[in-house]
């Protein structure tokens, strides 16, 4: 019997882990929100340019296994009008070290007449309760995404000029930059720089740039700058271990908007010389229906739990990671 | 030559990096939910010995160094080079000064220590973590000073100096930590 044989979690966090879907639930039927299954194989997939599908074959058809419960739930507000939420398994073809697993449990709400300010205090409630056993009092910070980048450089992420951010990137990280475009440059000063300092706590960082709204409205600022309400919550347990944990938007309910968005992904992807995959015409169909005014937000459950837990690596919380599956 | 992808990259992998080889030491996926892929990778480059922090992306690829880390005996040196043998094969390998670097300080004839031949040639010799060496130079013992701490310079055989405690006297044999240079204790002469 080799190493891999056996179960990569130790069974204190089969405990931990069924207490924490136990408190999740707990926590949303407290708050009437209806707890939904969604399909996770389906005909269609997401567009975004750097997420990649796990295919699977049924009666000769190809099928995609979700990386979000995210447009099927987007379909189901569409025609039930309520809140809803879903603890599921999702895949990310290729994604696969110490804090990503290609199968792993996302926990995904939508809340109808929120936005995304409300809907960040109520991950931080729920952050809140689900880490009140190791952190009695959690601190909880907001910040822009331009004030995370003015505090430490002082640069504008929204207006900033391509070259002087790639000098500052540049002066920070060793890297082959051919190519890397303003998004890149920026995700990259924020996972090697931003994200390692950030405080012991919850930090909720939004109003993202507009280049990467993804599914959130784009809305001018109080500077009058075109920003994504999307929003990020990052969860540190100690210093210097902080990781992205939640994705929110306040959603975009245009179904044409969204359509010129799949489009401008699919561009992406054909310049990058990525593959294409089907468009989810049913979800475009449900936002021409119409959906409610809501904000949605999608928890990495497994990252939450390294944190609760203080573990080093995302294979210590699964029954099994995938190098054992 | 083999080349190696992002997603072969792993702890101990050997890949040449501008021209040097350098060996894996850490690896670790950076990815934003929404955003591009990176591996941030940290690799020691083993012609220098420094470590390097460098973030690859996905489309890049490696070619693989041809490092190998091999026992050897120590045989002589001719002043230029440092002369090894492998004891199964008794094939000789001549490492020059850049190879030697401080481990020339402790290599006594017929030791064994670790070759790591690039392209079949040494580009790294390391001596033993621990060696025993006699003292051929020092200032004289003080007899009753055991106890006591209290160092002096002694030179060893291979011509290292290092701290010894104050009773140490030439034709003891001491035994030495190579990584540190700190002297451990005194050693019964062979």
């Amino acid at each position: 019997m080799s190493d891999i044989d056996l179960p990569s979690c130790s069974p204190a966090l089969l405990q931990a882990r069924a207490d924490l879907n136990y408190k999740v639930r707990e926590f949303f039927r407290m708050r009437q929100v209806l707890e939904v299954e969604v399909p996770i194989l389906a005909s269609s997939f997401v567009t975004d340019p750097f997420i990649e599908p796990v295919t699977a074959r049924n009666a000769g058809q190809t099928y995609y296994l979700q990386s979000s419960p995210e447009y099927a739930m987007k379909r189901l507000l569409a025609d039930c009008q309520h809140c809803i939420y879903a603890l599921t398994k999702v895949f990310r073809a290729g994604e696969h070290g110490s804090r990503h697993n290609p199968e792993f449990t996302m926990l995904e709400w939508y809340r109808v007449g929120l936005d995304d300010h409300a809907l960040m205090a109520e991950v931080g409630d729920l952050v809140t309760q689900l880490m009140a056993e190791v952190v009695p009092q959690l601190s909880i910070y907001k910040l822009s995404y331009r004030q995370w980048f003015t505090q430490r450089w002082q640069i504008d992420p929204h207006t900033i000029a391509l070259a002087d951010l790639r000098a500052l990137g540049k002066s920070l990280i060793e890297i082959d930059d051919t190519g890397l475009d303003k998004d890149a440059w920026l995700d990259l000063l924020v996972t090697h720089e931003l994200e390692p300092s950030l405080p012991v706590g919850l930090t909720f960082v939004y109003d993202f740039p507009a280049s990467q709204a993804a599914l959130a409205r784009i809305v001018n600022d109080e500077q009058g700058t075109p920003v994504a309400r999307r929003f990020e919550a990052y969860l540190a347990s100690a210093p210097g271990k902080a990781m992205e944990l939640a994705n929110g938007y306040w959603e975009l309910t245009c179904a044409q908007e969204q359509r010129q968005r799949f489009d401008r992904d699919l561009a992406r992807r054909r310049a990058l010389g990525l593959p294409g995959y089907p468009v989810d015409e049913r979800l475009l169909g449900a936002l021409a229906r119409g959906i409610p005014t809501c904000a949605g937000v999608a928890l990495g459950v497994d990252r939450l739990l390294m944190q609760q837990q203080g573990l080093k690596r995302i294979s210590q919380t699964l029954s099994f990671d995938f190098s054992r599956a | 030559m083999a080349t190696y992808s992002i997603n072969d990259f792993r702890t101990g992998l050997k890949v040449m990096l501008d021209g040097d080889p350098c060996n894996i030491v850490e690896n670790e996926l950076v990815k934003p939910g929404k955003g591009q892929a990176f591996n941030r990778v940290k690799l020691r480059n083993l012609a220098t010995g420094r470590v390097w922090d460098r973030t690859f992306r996905g489309s890049e690829n490696l070619e693989s160094a041809d490092v190998v880390d091999r026992d050897m005996e120590y045989l002589y040196t001719d002043g230029e080079f440092w002369h090894f043998m492998e004891p199964e094969s008794f094939e000789q390998f001549a490492a020059d000064a850049k190879a030697v670097a401080d481990a020339a300080k402790w290599l006594r004839e017929q030791d064994k220590c670790v070759v790591t031949l690039f392209n079949n040639a040494p580009l790294v010799v390391t001596p033993p973590n621990h060696v025993e060496l006699e003292v051929t130079e020092t200032d004289p013992g003080l007899k009753g000073d055991t106890a006591q701490g209290g160092t002096k310079p002694a030179t060893l055989a291979t011509g290292a100096v290092v701290k010894v405690p104050l009773f140490m006297n030439i034709g003891d044999v001491v035994r030495v930590d190579t990584r540190t240079g700190e002297y451990l204790g005194r050693a019964t002469k062979d």
